[in-house]
């Protein structure tokens, strides 16, 4: 290879200082001892946590978050493994289309769907709004992605281990247990978390399909109206941001591990 | 081939599903695929179908009409004798503001494109051609900034920006400013710069893929032919790499074109958009079919522009070409 006379490296590390900078200020200043987020820093606190885990309805919003969040991952995940199943072991006659109109939700403006489905169960329905109806939000969400992580991974692994086991006449379903199953498992692990992530963090439907129950996210849009709400909205942003990097790095690994360096999955 | 047919009970029923399953194998497939074509017949189909059944109805008060009408069509067309302008462009219509703001978030959807992909590019280029040691820290810090909150990232600009925020604070701190620059905050800027972060990090993905896809022999071919850097890589690297350019494009276009979030929280008055229009509209305005109407023309739009520029591109032969 050439060297070139663009010096990549650098350009790297001024992207990442771009795209890490405004979001580590959130921690900075939720450590910060003032009620203002600004410059220069004032000294060391974590009161701004105390304060932050005494609000009764923020603790509310966490547990419906993760109620949420969990059934979200589950139901994705286990349609996900299903749709990649059929992906990639069959041939589907339409498969363009129809895989493309699952994938659609990857691309289409969120405020479509919440106003869509908003109209749909609110006017035609008359279904009161819940949890429920988050969660069903964010499962359409989510397929696509837990469907995209599942087939890199099915691809991933020989179809002649399945092959071999049925020909060893186990039934399908043992088949499914014993060698599917487990050489999955990775992807599967990587699928959940990622789909409990996005659960967690979406906002939009959130905000057009919530009732009285708050989700995380909608708990934290409604304090960023108060100013006198910063320095606890500062500590709240900060554990979300620091518990969403931790699932997603172990999902990453997860699902890079295993991998071949010259096949890299889709997304 | 593996077959996961489902292995269906017994009697009649099941030995039917097992003869058609063996004279069609993909019927097993679409079973498998079943529960999610459900799904999205619920959460998708359904609830498109009843946004458009929407658009043809009228909002009288809390009541809603559901005789057919073409009116909220009309009502965001409907031509005028006064003309509204918009960055010199005339606007003749009796509601100018819907086609405006419709205009305004393709302008600053098409600007955001624009810079993510000249961002996003050397970045990708420089993982998939330079790192050599340690490529999955590398993607895995990239990505991580994508799959924290969206709303987070867009806060995290608001006290960057904001008039008493980090850069105007820190610059006066540090004595280069007396006064907060105002500009910073609550503007179309603002709006880009807030977009453009969160899309960069998604955007590198399919462009790295198809950067990492080329056949370094074809790179050799080239230099050894006599072309330079610069000439190899635009003769050669950038078509290659062009279907996952443009995918990263798309990707970030059209849901951007919609977006109310960013607009909302950093874009104040000058920075609306069409999103926060429909929003207003299904919030406090409380016009559903006009709502209904404006997404669903915001969704025509958007297609045809997107059909167009496959088409102009010749996107088709191009995916042949490269596979």
């Amino acid at each position: 290879m050439h060297r070139t006379p663009i010096p990549f490296g650098l350009y790297a590390i001024l992207f990442l200082i771009f795209l890490y900078g405004p979001i580590l200020l959130m921690p900075i200043f939720s450590f910060n001892d003032s009620i203002f987020a600004t410059f220069p820093l004032k000294g060391f606190t974590l009161r701004h946590y105390e304060n932050m885990v005494k609000e009764v309805r923020l603790l509310e919003a966490l547990r419906n978050s993760l109620t949420v969040g969990v059934t979200v991952a589950v139901i994705s995940t286990a349609l996900g493994l299903l749709g990649a199943m059929a992906a990639t072991r069959y041939r589907l006659p339409g498969r363009g289309p129809v895989f493309g109109s699952i994938m659609l939700p990857l691309v289409v403006p969120s405020i479509i769907f919440g106003v869509a489905i908003l109209v749909i169960l609110r006017r035609i329905f008359n279904i009161e709004l819940s949890l429920l109806t988050v969660g069903a939000g964010h499962v359409l969400l989510a397929v696509p992605f837990a469907m995209l992580v599942l087939i890199s991974r099915l691809e991933g692994f020989e179809k002649s281990l399945e092959e071999a086991s049925a020909d060893l006449g186990e039934r399908p379903w043992m088949t499914f247990w014993r060698v599917t199953f487990p050489l999955a498992l990775p992807g599967i692990v990587s699928s959940l978390l990622l789909c409990f992530t996005i659960s967690f963090d979406e906002f939009v439907l959130a905000f057009f399909l919530s009732g009285t129950d708050q989700t995380l996210p909608i708990f934290l849009f409604s304090q960023l109206r108060f100013p006198q709400r910063l320095p606890a909205t500062l500590a709240l942003g900060s554990s979300i941001l620091f518990v969403s990097t931790i699932i997603v790095v172990f999902s990453e690994i997860l699902r890079r591990r295993g991998l071949a360096p010259g096949r890299p999955s889709e997304l | 081939m593996a077959s996961y047919a489902p292995a269906a009970g017994s009697g009649a029923a099941g030995s039917v599903w097992r003869r058609a399953v063996n004279a069609r194998p993909w019927l097993a497939g679409y079973a498998l695929l079943s529960p999610i074509l459900v799904l999205m017949l619920i959460m998708m189909v359904a609830p498109i179908a009843a946004l458009i059944l929407m658009s043809f109805w009228t909002q009288s008060g809390f009541e809603i009409d559901t005789g057919f009408t073409l009116a909220n069509y009309w009502k965001l067309i409907a031509p005028s004798e006064a003309t509204t302008y918009w960055m010199g462009v005339p606007f003749p219509f009796e509601n100018p503001v819907y086609a405006i703001l419709l205009a305004k978030s393709l302008v600053i959807a098409l600007v955001c494109t624009v810079f993510v992909l000249l961002l996003a590019y050397p970045m990708a280029y420089y993982l998939a051609f330079r790192v050599t040691r340690r490529k999955m820290l590398w993607l895995i810090l990239i990505t991580i900034p994508f799959w924290t909150s969206y709303l987070l990232r867009v806060f995290s600009w608001k006290i960057t920006l904001g008039f008493n925020g980090a850069i105007n604070t820190g610059l006066k701190s540090l004595g280069l400013i007396d006064e907060p620059l105002e500009f910073l905050l609550y503007n179309p800027i603002a709006v880009e710069i807030t977009l453009v972060h969160a899309w960069v990090a998604f955007a590198i993905l399919p462009i790295y893929v198809s950067l990492e896809k080329i056949d370094r022999s074809l790179l050799e071919a080239a230099t050894d032919l006599g072309d330079g850097p610069w000439m190899r890589f635009w003769r050669v690297t950038l078509p290659l790499s062009a279907p996952g350019t443009i995918s990263a494009a798309l990707l970030v276009f059209i849901p951007t074109v919609g977006d109310y979030v960013t607009p909302t929280l950093v874009g104040g008055p000058s920075g609306t958009m069409v999103g926060n229009a429909i929003q207003s509209l299904f919030g406090k305005q409380n016009d559903l079919p006009l709502g209904a109407a404006l997404s669903i023309v915001m969704m025509l739009v958007v297609t045809l522009l997107v059909c167009l520029f496959l088409w102009l591109i010749g996107f088709r032969r191009m995916r042949a070409k490269t596979g």
